[in-house]
């Protein structure tokens, strides 16, 4: 048996070269062995809590709006359904079509820019998006006409597409004419047969082979591919409705980094499209299906990297959507329910861009927020890109550092984390031990 | 006027996050500038516009751009920089994974062929950007600088 100790690595890249940072990877390697992974995340939710203690309830959309630049609907979706629960208010018909209609924009608009700006150039070998556009300049002006599609919706619908204005509880403060929303037609019907395209694109890449053990969560409901409501399942079989979020996911905190990590019953778990687009397949689209079918495509998708495929996959049924919503739209006698403010409790989860948003508010007697708490999709998915990595580094050893950091954080945009959405400065900073 | 001469049209983008201290101080300066300027500028709050700065841009004249930038200099330092013809400094103008910084914006908007003639970006150099706090003294003096200039470069256009 060998004496030697073995050698401890140590490497500093700067991924994205910035002063001020508030995301960075660190990982400990010792011989051949990965010794830690350690993913710091700054989360602005953390900040909003207490920001939102005080306030009352007919603010929460508009502050929790600007948590994130890119899903604000997905925060004011689940706060005014939490809102909701509490007042005993169910949004019904047209309004709760509309909901669904500013949510698909929504993900059109996220989703769009994650697989034309951020992940393509991982598989066509670009540096980044600016670098794709030069040799892929049709591409590239498609995926921002599909993103440009979603706005439309999403400026529309709420006012303007980042911090949309017009979500209230119980509905809206405006609510479209049917002309309007029949305005949007033809360039979502362009963005269809994009979306078409995209697939097809997407799916034709090289992916490398790894398949992780994962248990994906997501919130399904029995008629729909699900938006806004529906009961919270994980692909081990379990079964919550989601005021029973708490007791099954839990949050802790971990030395190296100010954000939570949110584990199931102890261990990581993945949310986002590829647990959507696996758990509830069988509400995606007839088109959706042929696509898939014509591509080889099978699901369920079990590798990280099909991520970028359940993103495109999710454009299309997006689009689909909401012309099928415009189609049997009539617009509802009023914008919004009527409240009466009570005390007590609410929650509710809903699906974001990157997967479930839970949010629970305490409100009293004066509609006064006591209490709000926050877990949003990154700090679900922490645990896990921590997992993959440790998973996936071992055939990174014998790169380079500076390639091997780039490889890195390849894996980490496969979950398209929101590493510092609301705070405009990133500085993603990987780094690798070596010393002795 | 504009729409009879949209060859000198102007557009003027105020970038940043309204929760962030000083990062909120490209919108503070678009809002000043609205009230000042009236139909000589259209004036537009992008808040974490990121990759829409190319459809915010497309299509006019002369875009003028303000931003929060952190370069290492004293806050409230004022940077001028000209990108119609070539690359402004990448890095010290803020982004996030999700949104491009407006110096690679810009990038993108010449890639593919729509940056206007002329596109001027101010940057305004940042101190705080904790959230939920105001405005540093020395980036508030800044932003009455920055309109002032803003609006000779305005002048400078219409002349």
């Amino acid at each position: 048996m060998s004496e030697e100790t073995p050698q401890m690595r140590t490497i500093a890249v700067d991924l994205v070269a910035r002063v001020e940072g508030e995301g960075a990877l660190r990982v400990t390697v010792k011989g051949d062995t990965v010794q830690d992974v350690e993913l710091r995340i700054f989360e602005p939710p953390r900040f909003f809590e207490a920001f939102l203690q005080g306030r009352h309830y007919d603010e929460v959309p508009d502050i929790v709006a600007r948590i994130c630049g890119i899903c604000p609907i997905a925060y004011q979706m689940s706060a005014v359904h939490a809102l909701e629960q509490i007042f005993g208010i169910r949004v019904e018909g047209a309004l709760r079509d509309l909901r669904r209609l500013i949510y698909c924009g929504e993900w059109i608009e996220s989703h769009a820019l994650h697989v034309y700006m951020l992940q393509a150039p991982d598989f066509l070998g670009y540096e980044s998006g600016i670098a794709m556009a030069k040799d892929h300049t049709v591409m590239v002006t498609r995926g921002l006409r599909l993103k440009k599609a979603g706005n439309a919706i999403m400026t529309l619908l709420g006012g303007r597409s980042v911090h949309p204005v017009s979500v209230t509880v119980g509905g809206f403060s405006r609510v479209p004419l049917r002309r309007e929303l029949e305005g949007l037609k033809d360039e979502l019907l362009w963005a269809r047969d994009a979306a078409v395209e995209t697939v097809r694109w997407i799916s034709g890449f090289d992916y490398p082979e790894f398949v992780p053990d994962y248990t994906y969560v997501a919130l399904r409901h029995p008629d729909e591919y699900p938006f806004n409501e529906g009961q919270i399942v994980a692909s081990s079989g379990l079964q919550l409705t989601v005021n029973e979020f708490e007791e099954h996911f839990t949050e802790h905190q971990v030395t190296y980094s100010t954000a939570l990590h949110c584990t199931l019953q102890g261990s990581p778990y993945l949310v986002g499209p590829l647990a959507r687009v696996n758990l509830n397949r069988e509400h995606l689209t007839p088109l959706v299906k042929q696509v898939l079918a014509d591509q080889g495509v099978a699901l369920p998708l079990r590798n990280p990297f099909h991520g970028i495929i359940a993103r495109s996959i999710e454009i299309l049924y997006a689009l689909e959507e909401s012309l099928r919503l415009i189609e049997r739209y009539e617009p509802p006698p009023m914008p919004s329910a009527p409240i009466s403010v009570r005390p007590g409790t609410g929650m509710a989860c809903t699906e974001a861009p990157r997967g479930i948003l839970y949010h629970r508010y305490e409100v009293d007697g004066d509609g006064i927020v006591r209490e709000a708490k926050i877990v949003p999709p990154t700090s679900q998915n922490q645990s896990r890109i921590e997992q993959d990595l440790r998973l996936f580094l071992p055939r990174l050893l014998h790169l380079p550092d500076k390639e091997a950091a780039l490889e890195c954080e390849r894996v980490i945009r496969c979950y398209d984390p929101c590493i510092s959405c609301a705070t405009h400065f990133l500085n993603l900073e990987i780094k690798r031990e070596r010393g002795m | 006027m504009k729409k009879d001469h949209p060859g000198y049209s102007i557009r003027i983008i105020g970038l940043g996050n309204s929760m962030r201290g000083d990062d909120a101080v490209g919108l503070l300066a678009a809002r000043r500038l609205r009230q000042d300027l009236g139909d000589r500028a259209e004036v537009t709050e992008a808040e974490m516009a990121g990759v829409d700065i190319v459809e915010l841009i497309k299509g006019v004249g002369v875009a003028i751009l303000i931003d929060a930038a952190r370069s290492g200099q004293r806050p409230g330092t004022i940077h001028r920089f000209d990108a119609s013809t070539r690359p402004i400094r990448v890095g010290m103008f803020p982004s996030s994974s999700h949104a491009l910084g407006v110096s690679e914006a810009l990038e993108l908007a010449r890639v593919l062929g729509v940056l206007p003639k002329a596109v001027i970006v101010y940057g305004i150099e940042v101190g705080h950007t904790e959230a939920g706090q105001p405005l540093s003294p020395q980036v508030a003096k800044a932003l009455d600088e920055v309109v002032g200039l803003v609006i000779q470069e305005c002048e400078a256009c219409h002349a």
